[in-house]
């Protein structure tokens, strides 16, 4: 066999091992999205980690000596489907200590429709310590025309919180996915630990 | 280009000093950079000048490496021509060179990186602030919310602006002071208070920028983004929306004006009560721009909680009856808000834009029943955004009044009480 | 740009199906399978889409000649910038490189062509497809893309029906790329002349085979991008949508994770061409061989890790805007090298400046100030204010214009001789360069004034202070535009109306090392057939 011919076999089983990196690669950029996932629970990167999820660890140990400000900011994406407010802008909390507040929500519409909230917490150092037993953001919520919801958040900072955070915002935004809902029909969001939300 | 020269003479002047690089002549370029408006703001505030020192001093150290680099570079092609070296040497590695021209780079390096780093974490500090403004970008417009006050309103290209930017529209930009960098309510921010900007958005990802404060980040849906600045002289500082958002994405003015903080006291409290008065929005809107080019945004009465829901406080008041308008009145009104809020989509001439931005002009919604063309005018209509959070019941019903009374349009007025009955349902 | 080696020199018969020459009329442009004749292809269309985004940005220019609205539609406007990266990037650049590596990877080597020769023939008509595609959503309702290059969403879920187009648009690049990329790794690694050791290969075959790992790794991954943006429009997935539990900054972070090391396939074979054209012409071995290759590795790995930078301003934490920051600093550092080993190069030669040297010579100057800039855009700090402003226009456009595409303009002038037999005019090259070299430093340097100013980038209209420097930018760019019509008419003369010109030699350049230096001139239909024997001489650099 003549040198060339060796090289074109040789090429040959080449361009296929590189047909795999390809299919590898294509593969490679869907995982970045439980890539990407993974990072922002472990790192709080863009405000997401356990705000998103249902917690267990709820053990309270209340720090006293230390106070730090909660703020919740309200925003309706896209228009006013809903008013949606706070009913405290801000509270002053113990590190440790559960706590309640609640958020209203009125359809302002005369149909109905499924809204979604969507949680964000500022600082990002924060947000993987911030703790959540119950939280309409949990799973979609279904307002009929017209109707109003006065819906609790249960939540703890725990202790150890950086010391350098004084104050934690908590954004909520309602988006409207009744499209979205009926498109994916009956899949129901699934947290992870124990506590089943509230809807 | 009436009056180029002397300033690209400036420009070129202090190239000609960089390039020489040395001694005074360093100095006198640096001085003239400092005020230079080609050269980026030193700004108003500590991290604004800590950023143009990082800028000009990234800046000398690449002028540095260029005028050596450059200088070997050039003198070679000048001596190593041919005509007068027409023997080539022949080395061709030198492995001492090479480690060291790949080390001195990391020293250089090293040099820039660690007051950058420094820079950098007091830029993430957002501690101990005194007050937190909400930016929300819409398209094509800012929404600011004073979250400890209560206080919020929207912030859109100021009127003229919007006029001489419209295609063909005949105006000179020149005549328009601030041209595309002012708007018709200007967030007012106390001096020497540290705020705490909390960043989102309604729809696409915008991004907030005001050079004259260093800071500049992105508003995404659904997440909140900080950031903080301390403004340390008053004054007015404008910017733009720096992400591409859409059509518009040039005609986002964004204006931020320091006042001190008896003044900003003042005007908050004019603020709150301009809200809680229950005037209609209307007779309020002359009285309180004087004060800082900042409309009143209504919050839901006084009696309230201190700390009002951000989203109600966006809603204006609805709840006193308010008073009947004369068609005249409603129409001079209906033009100016038309010009500000519609005519970028419809055009003045009402004309619209096909396919995308229908005409108003023998529209049926127009022409129709006054209900439909509330109803759409507060909830919007694909394409359209809704103008609810927005604009007052006095505001909708001039709009629409001026809209049913143009172009040839002749279907009657409308009042704010039959948008007030419209309002929320 | 070459159709004259009608008759094969070696006159061979090897029994393959194309060993007679090529066929006559369209069908032979159709069918061919030859490297040489799809190198010229993949340069012509290279070219078309040079003009076509060159006249898009015009359009953006003559819109920026005064502040207010003149002309366009902000929402054209908008569809002129999206479009005009699309195709500058993907139609101009990508194929003008793969149209050189066609032509001299195979040459270079000392291989008769590229492994794969009908994957080359689909590799390329699939390019005129897409772009057709890509270019006719101009004519749709509600017209072509807008939402700027990197197609964020939700800004570029709100396209009308372009979207799906522009979408396959982007899978057809793709494809043809990756099979362009694949082929050419195992041309380099399978093709090669004995004796033609790794380390003695010339280093455009070697700038390209980096980049060809490049494209394999990344371009699979825009593909996956903009298929979960195709889903997230049309089939309810949410995968950057928030409101289902998605998240629109991921979206960025894949995309440059793809787009960081597209910038650098954007460059890689353009340092490989300047590395073969300056020892050429100082008539002296390429300075610190070794350490040009090793540094385009550390580039190439350096590319995977620093993605981040173009998203400063998103909101990334301390710890990974800084990781970022000092990661992308360190891509100075062989960078650095790579200058310095070309001006040693220089140092001591004898050196003469024809066109493509000064070219070359260009390149070295003004891709620097880009690197300059770059380094500047580093400093996260700093970013803050320089970021989404003409400051990062006026980088990414010297290191894209006198990078790049002066990279590609030299090498036509360095081996046009070899393609069509003849030379070049001198004289109308040397026009050509100092009127692009003047003007693209007229449009482009400005551009760096009105960013630090504060004017953001993709505006349609500016505020008034801001007019005397877009002036000048946009003087720069019409006659920038004009003088490349000189390079296309020597060119042609060249390649179609030959008579009267300058017969080239085989070795074309004094000062030329290489495996195509010893063919003919033109070269032959067929090149290497029996492979050649690879002699010390002809690979000075490697001793």
């Amino acid at each position: 066999m003549s040198e060339e011919a060796t090289g074109r076999k040789g090429a040959r089983r080449g361009s296929w091992k590189l047909a795999v990196v390809v299919l590898f690669m294509f593969g490679f950029g869907f995982a970045l999205v439980p890539l990407y996932g993974a990072i922002c629970q472990l790192t709080g990167l863009n405000g997401k980690s356990s705000s998103m999820l249902v917690s267990s660890d709820v053990k309270e140990r209340v720090d006293s000596n230390r106070t730090v400000k909660v703020q919740f900011l309200t925003t309706v994406n896209g228009g006013q489907v809903w008013s949606f407010s706070a009913d405290q802008a801000q509270v002053e909390v113990h590190p440790g200590k559960l706590y309640t507040v609640y958020f209203d929500a009125k359809n302002q519409q005369d149909k109905d429709v499924i809204g979604q909230a969507v949680p964000s917490v500022a600082p990002w150092n924060a947000a993987k310590h911030l703790h959540k037993t119950e939280c309409f953001c949990f799973s979609q919520q279904p307002f009929k025309a017209g109707e109003a919801k006065h819906m609790p958040v249960r939540f703890m900072l725990d202790p150890e919180l950086p010391a350098d955070v004084d104050t934690v915002t908590l954004s909520y935004t309602f988006f409207d996915v009744t499209e979205l809902a009926q498109q994916n029909a009956p899949k129901s969001s699934t947290p992870q630990q124990t506590i089943s939300p509230k809807s | 280009m009436p009056n180029l020269s002397p300033r690209v003479n400036l420009v070129l002047r202090s190239i000609v000093a960089a390039l020489l690089g040395l001694g005074t002549f360093v100095a006198r370029a640096a001085d003239t950079m400092e005020n230079a408006y080609w050269n980026m703001p030193k700004g108003v505030t500590e991290i604004s000048h800590r950023v143009w020192w990082l800028h000009m001093y990234a800046f000398w150290i690449c002028v540095v490496i260029g005028v050596l680099v450059f200088g070997v570079m050039f003198y070679s092609l000048f001596a190593h021509r041919r005509s007068k070296h027409p023997v080539p040497a022949t080395f061709h590695e030198s492995t001492t060179v090479e480690i060291a021209w790949t080390i001195a780079p990391f020293i250089i390096l090293i040099a820039m990186a660690v007051p950058a780093a420094g820079t950098l974490i007091k830029m993430y500090d957002t501690r101990n602030a005194d007050l937190t403004i909400k930016i929300t970008g819409y398209q094509w417009k800012w929404q600011y919310e004073y979250v400890d006050q209560g206080v919020s309103f929207f912030s859109t290209l100021e009127s003229k602006a919007n006029a001489a930017r419209q295609l063909h529209s005949g105006i000179d930009p020149k005549t328009v002071p601030n041209y595309l960098h002012d708007a018709d309510n200007y967030l007012i921010l106390p001096v020497g208070k540290k705020v705490r900007f909390l960043l989102t958005s309604d729809d696409v990802i915008h991004g907030w920028w005001v050079p004259d404060l260093a800071v500049k980040k992105d508003a995404i849906p659904g997440y909140i983004n900080e950031m903080w600045a301390k403004i340390d002289e008053p004054g007015t500082y404008r910017g733009q929306c720096t992400v591409l958002c859409g059509r518009d994405h040039g005609f986002m003015p964004i204006v931020v004006k320091a006042v001190s903080e008896p003044e900003y006291e003042q005007w908050l409290a004019q603020q709150k009560g301009a809200n809680a008065a229950p005037a209609p929005a209307a007779a309020a809107t002359p009285a309180a721009t004087e004060v800082a080019g900042a409309e009143p945004a209504p919050i839901p009465a006084a009696s309230a909680p201190a700390a009002a829901p951000a989203a109600d406080a966006a809603k204006p008041a609805a709840a006193a009856a308010p008073a009947k308008l004369g068609h005249d009145e409603l129409v001079k009104n209906g033009e100016k808000i038309y010009a500000s809020t519609c005519a970028a989509c419809h055009q003045a001439t009402g004309q619209g834009m096909k396919p995308a931005f229908p005409a108003l002009v023998g529209s049926a919604v127009v022409a129709g029943p006054v209900d439909g063309h509330i109803t759409q005018i507060l909830k919007g209509k694909n394409a359209m955004p809704p103008f609810g959070p927005q604009l007052s019941d006095a505001d909708v019903a001039a709009v629409a009044t001026y809209e049913r009374n143009s172009w040839g349009n002749h279907s009657g007025d409308v009042q704010p009480a039959q948008v007030a009955a419209l309002r929320g349902k | 740009m070459a159709e004259a080696h009608a008759h094969d020199d070696h006159g061979h018969d090897h029994s393959h199906d194309h060993a007679h020459g090529p066929d006559k009329g369209i069908m032979r442009w159709i069918k061919t399978t030859n490297h040489k004749d799809l190198g010229t292809l993949y340069l012509w269309f290279s070219a078309t889409m040079f003009i076509i985004g060159g006249l898009m940005s015009l359009a953006i220019r003559a819109e920026l000649w005064q502040p207010g609205m003149q002309y366009f539609d902000p929402e054209l406007f908008n569809q002129f910038t999206t479009m005009h990266a699309l195709v500058m990037i993907f139609g101009g650049v990508m194929p003008g490189f793969v149209g050189l590596a066609n032509w001299m990877v195979p040459m270079t080597i000392g291989a008769s062509d590229l492994a794969l020769p009908r994957v080359n023939n689909w590799g390329f008509w699939i390019l005129p497809f897409a772009f057709t595609l890509l270019l006719s959503t101009f004519f749709l309702p509600g017209g072509a893309p807008a939402g700027g290059w990197t197609i964020y969403p939700p800004l570029v879920l709100q396209t009308g029906n372009s979207f799906p187009l522009l979408v396959f648009a982007i899978h057809l690049m793709g494809i043809s790329s990756i099979t362009g990329a694949i082929n050419v790794v195992v041309t380099i690694l399978n093709m090669r002349a004995p004796g033609m050791t790794l380390l003695k290969m010339p280093l455009f075959a070697w700038s390209w085979l980096i980049t060809a790992y490049l494209l394999i790794a990344v371009m699979p991954v825009l593909a996956g991008a903009v298929t979960m943006l195709l889903t997230d429009k049309y089939f309810g997935t949410s995968f950057f949508n928030a409101a289902g539990g998605g998240d629109p900054v991921m979206f960025e972070h894949i995309f440059w994770f793809f787009g960081h090391p597209e910038v650098y396939i954007l460059i890689l074979p353009s340092f490989g061409i300047i590395s073969t054209i300056i020892p050429t012409f100082a008539r002296k071995p390429l300075f610190g061989y070794a350490s040009m290759v090793y540094a385009m590795g550390s580039i190439a790995f350096l590319s995977f890790i620093v993605w981040a930078h173009h998203m400063f301003t998103v909101g990334i934490p301390l710890a990974g805007e800084l990781f970022f920051m000092f990661s992308t600093m360190l891509i100075a550092v062989p960078t650095g090298v790579k200058v310095f080993n070309w001006v040693a190069t220089m140092w001591q030669g004898s050196m003469t400046y024809e066109t493509p040297m000064l070219f070359a010579v260009a390149f070295v100057f003004l891709f620097s100030i880009g690197g300059f800039s770059g380094l500047m855009l580093a400093l996260a700090p700093v970013d803050f204010q320089y970021h989404n402003t003409y400051f990062v226009v006026a980088h990414f456009h010297y290191v894209l214009v006198p990078g790049a595409v002066f990279g590609i303009i030299a090498a036509v002038y360095y081996w046009i001789p070899k393609w069509t037999g003849v030379m070049y005019n001198e004289t109308l090259g040397k026009v050509h360069f100092w009127w692009s070299v003047i003007w693209i430093n007229v449009t482009f340097f400005p551009q760096h004034f009105v960013g630090l100013a504060g004017m953001p980038r993709r505006i349609p209209d500016y505020a008034v202070q801001f007019t005397d420097f877009n002036q000048i930018s946009t003087i720069g760019a019409f006659l920038f535009f004009i003088g490349q019509f000189v390079f296309f008419y020597n060119i042609l003369r060249c390649a179609l109306w030959r008579t009267g010109m300058k017969p080239a030699t085989a070795r074309v350049w004094e000062g030329a090392y290489g495996l195509e230096w010893t063919v003919p001139s033109p070269a032959p239909y067929h090149t290497f057939e029996d492979p050649p024997h690879v002699t010390d001489a002809e690979s000075p650099w490697a001793h």
